[in-house]
């Protein structure tokens, strides 16, 4: 399945995240083109997730702006085509791993949502485990499963926070599989890393952030490794 | 029809999750039990008594029934972060209220038809010859207490010292929903029972009210 429509980009202008007193974002500004593949590195704390989940729509900025495509991120339209893989799993541990993929499939307007959801849990090894409940699931499992659930509406942008999470070696070379074969296909990738050499190939340029403040863009001439190397503290 | 559709999808996840879990039902049921029999053990009531007393007994068991009921009915959307997944993957938010909204009241609902005839017995009060009227009344109390239940359950759930923010925000604001339709059920409950309008006509008013800011402020609610 292609990305559903043209692939969005992403431009944040000033924008800023404040928790109480706390500063989690201070004006971030940078633009990822559509189709760009994007690694975001950084400490623990640096804003990557407070980042993300304000690109995804979830979390309003404090100032600033954050654009994807040209409309405003806060608009319901523009969140359904973005797919989203959060640190917890976003699936109902009461529901079977089929049930999870039919309901959102069916919420997202997907025409053939069984045929979707049964080709997703092929690809993701889950197939014979579809009528088992979630939370029987181990958590390399859960993940797969996290993000069939994100690729499902075959989005134009997708946001992954720390997609490696819990999954085993084979695990990892399947996500960076998938994520290579939807950036062919025209999706625009955003993800936090730490660490994992292969997901980080697919990036095609990688951000850092510190203390939520932009640190460094290869895009500036910094070499994808040197970026992504996260200082000792 | 997008906004039924999408709402029919997320009561029918509603109904699986709550019949495997069986969280909700079963609290509220041993709840209500619990609170119309100990009542009960405090006196010895005449029918008469009962008549006078009976239905506001009733109600505030519902209410601090339904209290407990729909405070998971949020929270539990924050366990695995799954109330973001709905905010993205569904076209109109109002639909996860309309959705739970639905739940909350036939969960509600069941349990008080439960309770009738348990309240019936107890308090020997004859319900039976005016089911079809009560019906009515404990729909449009239901939804009341659900309407403004399901709106609180949604901003306290994002707050510190959520279980006890929920029933300090929701009772108050269920005082108008209390007396009517108390008044409401001690009219059927009288010796010459009587269906009054006026106080059901309130109850709609009250469930429209609190439907329409939930679906002009509902996407406000739902936001970090």
């Amino acid at each position: 399945m292609t990305s559903t429509g043209a692939p969005l980009g992403l431009r944040c202008s000033n924008l800023e995240k404040r928790f109480g007193n706390f500063m989690a974002l201070r004006r971030i500004s940078f633009e990822i083109r559509a189709g760009e593949a994007v690694a975001l590195a950084g400490h623990n704390g640096s804003g990557k997730t407070t980042f993300l989940r304000i690109a995804a729509g979830l979390s309003r900025p404090t100032s600033g702006s954050l654009h994807v495509g040209s409309e405003d991120i806060l608009s319901t339209a523009v969140r359904m085509r973005i797919g989203f893989v959060a640190h917890q799993t976003m699936l109902y541990d009461e529901l079977t791993a089929e049930e999870n993929l039919l309901l959102f499939a069916r919420l997202q307007g997907i025409a053939a949502s069984a045929e979707r959801a049964a080709e997703l849990l092929r690809e993701t090894g889950l197939t014979e485990r579809r009528r088992s409940l979630v939370r029987t699931f181990s958590r390399g499992m859960r993940q797969r499963l996290t993000i069939a659930r994100a690729l499902l509406h075959a989005p134009s942008l997708l946001l992954f926070d720390e997609p490696g999470t819990g999954l085993d070696a084979p695990g990892i070379s399947w996500l960076a599989a998938t994520l290579l074969r939807v950036r062919q296909a025209g999706c625009t990738i955003l993800m936090s890393l730490h660490g994992q050499a292969e997901l980080a190939a697919v990036a095609s340029r990688a951000l850092r952030l510190e203390a939520g403040s932009l640190a460094a863009d290869s895009s500036s001439g910094e070499s994808i490794e040197s970026v992504l190397r996260v200082k000792e503290r | 029809m997008a906004l039924l559709q999408t709402t029919a999808t997320l009561f029918n996840k509603e109904l699986r999750t709550e019949l495997r879990s069986r969280e909700l039902i079963t609290t509220t049921i041993v709840f209500i039990v619990l609170v119309v029999v100990l009542f009960s053990f405090t006196f010895d009531p005449t029918s008469t008594e009962s008549r006078r007393f009976g239905p506001g007994l009733l109600w505030l068991a519902f209410l601090f029934a339904a209290s407990l009921m729909l405070q998971p009915c949020f929270l539990r959307e924050q366990l695995n972060d799954t109330l973001s997944a709905l905010r993205m993957a569904s076209p109109d938010p109002f639909a996860i209220f309309l959705a739970k909204l639905a739940a909350n009241t036939m969960f509600l609902l069941l349990t008080e038809l439960l309770m009738l005839p348990v309240f019936a017995v107890l308090y020997n009060v004859p319900v039976w010859h005016v089911l079809p009227s009560l019906a009515l009344v404990l729909f449009a109390g239901s939804v009341g207490i659900c309407v403004a239940g399901t709106a609180v359950a949604a901003i306290s759930a994002q707050a510190r010292m959520r279980e006890l923010l929920l029933p300090l925000l929701l009772l108050p604001l269920l005082t108008p929903v209390l007396i009517a339709s108390t008044e409401a059920t001690a009219a059927l409950l009288a010796e010459k029972p009587e269906l009054r309008l006026d106080w059901l006509g309130f109850l709609a008013a009250f469930d429209l009210v609190f439907l329409t800011a939930l679906w002009l402020f509902g996407e406000f609610l739902l936001e970090e």
